[in-house]
């Protein structure tokens, strides 16, 4: 009875997989993680190697996806293009998690003055919009993948306070920790005890969506050129380079898009699912974030 | 109610404090400072001190926010590493484009929320409000950098309505910019109006299951006047402060958008600031943006304060 | 009789929906300036039959047989359109939350204008003077100040008479009550009652009163019907309902209700309503009916005239005695005092971000002492201050002055003012029980849990005792040993409370304190509550307080009561002296609000 019950997994990928939306979601999901694992074995070509004399080619055997204005092949640079960009989203969501839902349970857990300044400096922050913010640090640090992890962790682990502490405060006033108070616990004792199993849910939650949005900010970032740096092939970064000739070759444009948006949508199906098979309100992009 | 005002503008004041400390330092903590980086690595010993001198690198810390602090609060913005010009000079007319585009997106996007959000409330659930509600989703769901391509893909290559690019320079008259920002303006309006109507269409559904609603038709009022004194009124409250939270995103939408079309405004500027790791630049733009956001959202609870007898008047 | 003689007629009337009826086959008439009860516990349906007599389901829900006339006409299967006219202006609702029932964004004058807008030909100036004349009559003071004031700055009093008279505005012929005076307080309830008797009397209207509260019906209506879930199982004058109920349900809701006259406790009505998506196939109250026949099981009983104009749903068609009360009931003898509170006062200060606020005394110099195994009833109006008195002996408001001395194992402690500050052994002999226990109970733990965790805290027992342990405790309050494993959303509101007052229990505590913990019950599971604590802390020789703001049920398990009001005892006496003689006025208009039901 100490500590968090274990998340009872087989029960909510049932409940998640009884929806339809779910099961779409699931399904997509679960399709772009295996090809981000197996592409380097599947991909038919170098995704770095430039062919002067196959630039621009329609899509054919050789290439299915065609080639791009560098007469690089698109299905190769599509199925490796998600690698990075998750990779990078996964570690920063893991910091974002850890920092922002201790701070925030602890904020509203101690409450008062403490949490009121906590407060104010999580707001202040987030009134400077996400990408500014990374941009400051890119600016400063230069971009690279190594360098956006801990700059993404942070920027987003401010909205997880937000949340942490919302949920918490949620269930801090009600009757039943107030009981354990009284009783004598530990705050620590009430914080494992009767709060952590009450806000995991929505905290995992959370961390599965701040995983998709990160994943948007670091294509973004690569789309605008601080992201994922070539050669290593990315989404955002195939997007930008395929717009100008967007007109001749069209499938340099697409596929990309196709695949980053279809992720995007597929997380988002898997997580409305989820919130609704746990009962946890999910909020869509946070304001700010 | 004054004291209520006067506590808001407090804290809007204590928030704008704290963002110039967070700007001004997140940069002063990195290694590296605006002359190590503009300079290279090659820079010899002296050269950096003179640099240092120059941009007075040489005072401690809490001496240059001070100055850097007034001197922002002055209109003097600091001198840009890169273009070795006043930033002030440089961001003046690039702020006048960014707040048209911002102008052009709310004045359309926002009434044009508000009434699909309501539509789509009324009859929830029904072919309405699933259409809207479908396209919504998808427009909060793909990233902004998608949406615009897409944008040029269909208005501007496919049908050929307008012009995909922007061509025109950043001191071009504003009409010529209101006509330039149509499709970068679309595409903010796309998502923008995707956030507000999801958060009416949600307002719309609770109150139209209040008991007060129930009651009103309990008391003979016809449908029409439900919608119109009862459900309307209540349900557009909560969306003034949605619109003030939403404009962050809008801000962050900007740097995004102008990027993809070209946009002669500060977001774009931002971008190529970074580029050229012209720090005091990016720092300038990120308070500029910071102090926007702020002073939007405290005019929008203003609003909501006005508004709401709830929060205007004292409990008994 | 004509159909004209009849305001409201309702016949066979079926609301529910796809595999399930809310209410079943109920048919009544009402004549003009008649007004009829309909007396039920929550989830009887009566709340979901009084709406569709104004032609409005809740969703989810339709008409799905019978009919609804007024004046002869139908009002079931019209569109919202064609009802314009009839809601508000022919029949109009008292709703049973004015709070949530008022448009937030609109001043009181603005809405009940709207009703006169609605439904008469007055003009605009015509309408202002009106709407004072109106709020006039249901005594508010200062209209003119009041019509201009927004919802949220009225009192539940007085937002329910602005509600009676934005009912009144249209002049309607009919008037639905929807439980009209829950969640007032005593004195409010009384006077807003003389108020509703006084209307029917000088403007002849026609009522329909739906209440779970027998006293309210007994002062407002001339006829009542009882339901289960959803049938009347009961129907008759008031009288001869009140004093010779026939059915078993009726004479269970009656002696489960706690009286001034009588000291003792009142019984309560074992088991739970049966589902609405899973009702027996027979009589729906034969599982939990103490006079239950093999022939009950296998149909439906009607509703048969068993005596002049009183029709009861029952096989047995008796028309029996209502059982007395058990009077039998120990003398209380004084023991040594296990806790003492001195001159205890409360104030609550304001804080905003930048400023702090002067506090206001909530709790004024209250002085009393408690002896071991005593019950002592706290009693008093919301805002009295008997809440915070709990919390003060609890630890979670500090006072501003005053001691609390603890007297346990032969010594004598004062407790720290906050909970965190006390010592273990403190904190163990004071239990709190709260008022709600889907709140108090952790909805994400199982039942063993809940009850292991003051033994583990207290106790140091060892986990392989935990189980029989709370498995004895659990049989202790009347629950199986098969409920430890069981989450709280798997129990009712009267279970849970159980297991809250075993989690108590299994503290070993001196002092119990039992804050408004019978208030969320329905009032046949209050008297089973009632039983428990009296019975276990007479068992285990625990002191407990117990807070009410009902005077009657605190009456039935106090041994002294201490009366409460504007944060000072105006009164403390032996339970059976304070009712019987009240020395202070404001006990006395205390007693006199006490709705009884006529013998």
């Amino acid at each position: 009875m100490r500590g968090a019950r274990p998340l009872a997994v087989p029960q909510v990928l049932h409940d998640v997989l009884a929806q339809r939306s779910g099961r779409i979601g699931f399904v997509i999901v679960c399709l772009h993680l295996s090809v981000a694992v197996a592409a380097p074995m599947i991909a038919p070509q170098d995704p770095a190697h430039q062919d002067a004399a196959a630039m621009l080619q329609s899509p054919s055997l050789a290439h299915w996806f065609g080639t791009d204005r560098l007469g690089r092949d698109v299905f190769s640079r599509t199925l490796l293009g998600g690698r990075e960009a998750m990779l990078i989203a996964t570690l920063a969501t893991v910091i974002a998690m850890a920092w922002g839902s201790a701070l925030g349970i602890l904020a509203a857990l101690i409450g008062g003055r403490t949490d009121a300044i906590v407060m104010r400096f999580v707001d202040a922050m987030m009134s400077i919009p996400w990408i500014l913010m990374v941009m400051l640090f890119v600016a400063a640090l230069g971009s690279s993948s190594v360098a956006l992890v801990p700059v993404l962790g942070f920027s987003y682990g401010l909205s997880v306070v937000y949340l942490a502490r919302a949920a918490t405060l949620d269930f801090v006033t009600r009757d039943f920790v107030v009981a354990a108070q009284i009783r004598g616990h530990s705050r620590w004792s009430i914080a494992a005890t009767e709060l952590l199993p009450n806000v995991q849910d929505s905290l995992a939650v959370q961390g599965a969506m701040q995983w998709s949005w990160i994943l948007l900010a670091v294509s973004s970032l690569s789309f605008l050129g601080m992201g994922v740096a070539p050669p290593t092939p990315d989404w955002g970064q195939m997007i930008a380079d395929a717009r100008g000739i967007m007109q001749r070759a069209p499938w340099a444009l697409i596929w990309p898009m196709l695949a980053l948006s279809s992720l995007v949508i597929g997380m988002n199906l898997a997580v409305d699912a989820w919130a609704r098979a746990t009962g946890v309100e999910r909020n869509r992009r946070v304001p700010g974030a | 109610m004054a004291a209520v005002l006067l506590e808001r503008i407090g804290l809007a004041l204590v928030t704008m404090v704290i963002i110039a400390v967070v700007v001004f330092f997140a940069l002063d903590l990195m290694p590296g400072d605006a002359c190590s980086v503009t300079l290279g690595r090659g820079a010899s010993d002296s050269m950096l001190a003179a640099c240092h001198a120059r941009l007075g690198l040489d005072q401690p810390p809490l001496w240059r926010f001070i100055t850097w602090a007034g001197d922002f609060l002055r209109g003097d913005l600091g001198i840009s590493m890169q273009r070795e010009r006043p930033i002030a000079e440089i961001v003046g007319w690039r702020l006048r484009n960014t707040l048209i585009l911002a102008g052009v997106t709310s004045v359309i996007g926002i009434p044009l929320a508000l009434g699909l959000g309501v539509l789509a409330g009324l009859n929830p659930e029904g072919p309405l409000d699933m259409a809207i509600s479908g396209v919504a989703i998808f427009a909060m769901t793909v990233p902004e950098f998608i949406s615009g391509t897409l944008m040029i893909l269909v208005f501007s290559v496919i049908l050929g309505w307008a012009a995909g690019v922007v061509t025109i320079g950043y001191k071009a008259p504003a009409f010529e910019l209101v006509k330039a920002s149509i499709l970068p303006a679309a595409t903010l309006i796309f998502i923008l109006a995707a956030h507000i109507l999801r958060m009416v269409r949600a307002s719309v559904v609770e109150v139209m299951q209040s008991d007060f609603v129930q009651m009103a038709r309990l008391k003979g009022a016809s449908r029409r006047r439900v919608i119109w004194h009862h459900v309307v009124p209540n349900a557009l409250l909560p969306a003034i402060s949605i619109i003030g939270l939403t404009m962050a995103w809008l801000l962050g939408g900007v740097v995004i958008v102008e990027s993809v079309f070209n946009f002669p405004g500060l977001g774009r500027l931002a971008v190529d600031a970074v580029a050229d790791q012209d720090l005091p630049l990016v720092q300038a733009i990120a308070l500029l943006f910071g102090l926007i956001y702020v002073l939007t959202n405290l005019g929008a609870d203003l609003v909501a304060l006005i508004l709401n007898p709830r929060l205007r008047t004292r409990r008994q | 009789m004509t159909l004209s003689a009849h305001k409201l007629e309702v016949a066979n009337l079926q609301v529910g929906g796809a595999d399930f009826l809310v209410v079943d086959n109920v048919s009544f008439t009402i004549g003009q300036g008649e007004s009829f009860g309909i007396a039920g516990e929550s989830g009887s349906g009566k709340s979901t039959l009084l709406l569709s007599l104004m032609g409005m389901m809740r969703p989810g829900l339709k008409a799905i047989g019978g009919s609804v006339r007024l004046n002869g006409s139908s009002i079931l299967g019209q569109s919202d359109a064609a009802l314009v006219f009839v809601r508000g202006g022919k029949i109009a609702l008292i709703p049973q939350n004015p709070a949530t029932a008022f448009n937030p964004s609109l001043r009181i004058g603005a809405q009940i204008a709207e009703a006169l807008l609605l439904h008469s030909a007055l003009h605009q100036q015509a309408r202002a003077k009106r709407v004072f004349d109106l709020l006039e009559m249901v005594l508010l003071p200062e209209p003119a100040v009041t019509a201009g004031r927004f919802p949220h700055e009225l009192s539940g009093g007085q937002l329910q008479r602005a509600a009676i008279a934005m009912a009144l505005a249209g002049e309607p012929e009919v008037l639905l009550l929807d439980e009209p005076t829950t969640g007032l307080d005593v004195t409010t309830q009384a006077a807003l009652l003389d108020l509703l008797v006084d209307l029917r009397h000088r403007a002849k209207v026609s009522m329909v009163c739906v209440s779970h509260d027998l006293g309210v019906l007994a002062r407002l209506c001339d006829r009542i019907a009882v339901m289960y879930a959803g049938a009347v199982i009961e129907e008759g004058p008031l009288v001869s309902v009140l004093a010779r109920p026939g059915h078993p349900y009726t004479q269970a809701l009656l002696s489960s209700i706690p009286r001034l006259a009588s000291a003792g406790l009142p019984s309560p009505i074992e088991g739970s309503p049966p589902s609405l998506f899973d009702l027996p196939s027979g009589c729906c109250f034969a599982p939990r009916c103490a006079l239950v026949q093999d022939a009950c099981h296998d149909q439906r009983p009607d509703l048969k005239l068993a005596d002049k104009d009183h029709k009861i749903a029952c096989l047995r068609t008796l028309i029996a005695t209502a059982p007395v009360v058990d009077h039998s009931d120990t003398i209380f003898t004084k023991a040594a005092p296990i806790i003492a509170v001195q001159s205890l006062s409360v104030g609550f200060a304001k804080q905003g971000f930048f400023v702090r606020k002067a506090p206001k005394s909530v709790v004024d110099a209250v002085s009393f002492t408690l002896a071991k195994g005593e019950v002592l009833g706290l009693v008093g109006e919301s805002g009295s201050g008997k809440s915070t008195i709990l919390r003060a002996i609890a630890g979670l408001a500090v006072p501003t002055t005053g001691q609390i001395t603890l007297m346990s194992q032969n010594s004598a402690e004062n407790l720290a003012a906050r909970g965190t500050d006390r010592r273990l052994s403190q904190l163990r002999s004071i239990q709190l029980i709260f008022q709600n226990p889907d709140a108090s109970l952790n909805p994400r733990h199982r039942i063993i849990d809940l009850i292991a965790q003051p033994l583990l805290l207290y106790g140091r027992v060892p986990r392989s005792q935990i189980r029989a342990m709370a498995a004895n405790l659990l049989a202790e309050v009347r629950l199986g040993e098969a409920t430890l494993d069981l989450m709280p959303a798997q129990l009712s509101g009267g279970e849970r409370q159980r297991v809250a007052i075993a989690r108590a229990f299994a503290a070993k505590p001196d002092v119990l304190l039992c804050d408004e913990i019978t208030t969320s019950l329905d009032v046949s599971v209050q008297a089973a509550v009632l039983a428990l604590i009296r019975d276990l802390a007479r068992k285990h020789d625990v002191a407990a307080i117990f807070v009410s703001h009902d005077l009657a049920v605190v009456r039935s398990i106090a041994d002294r009561i201490a009366v409460l009001h504007n944060g000072r005892v105006v009164e403390i006496n032996d339970a059976q002296e304070l009712c019987a003689r009240p020395v202070d006025p404001y006990t006395k208009s205390l007693i006199g609000f006490v709705l009884e039901i006529p013998a």
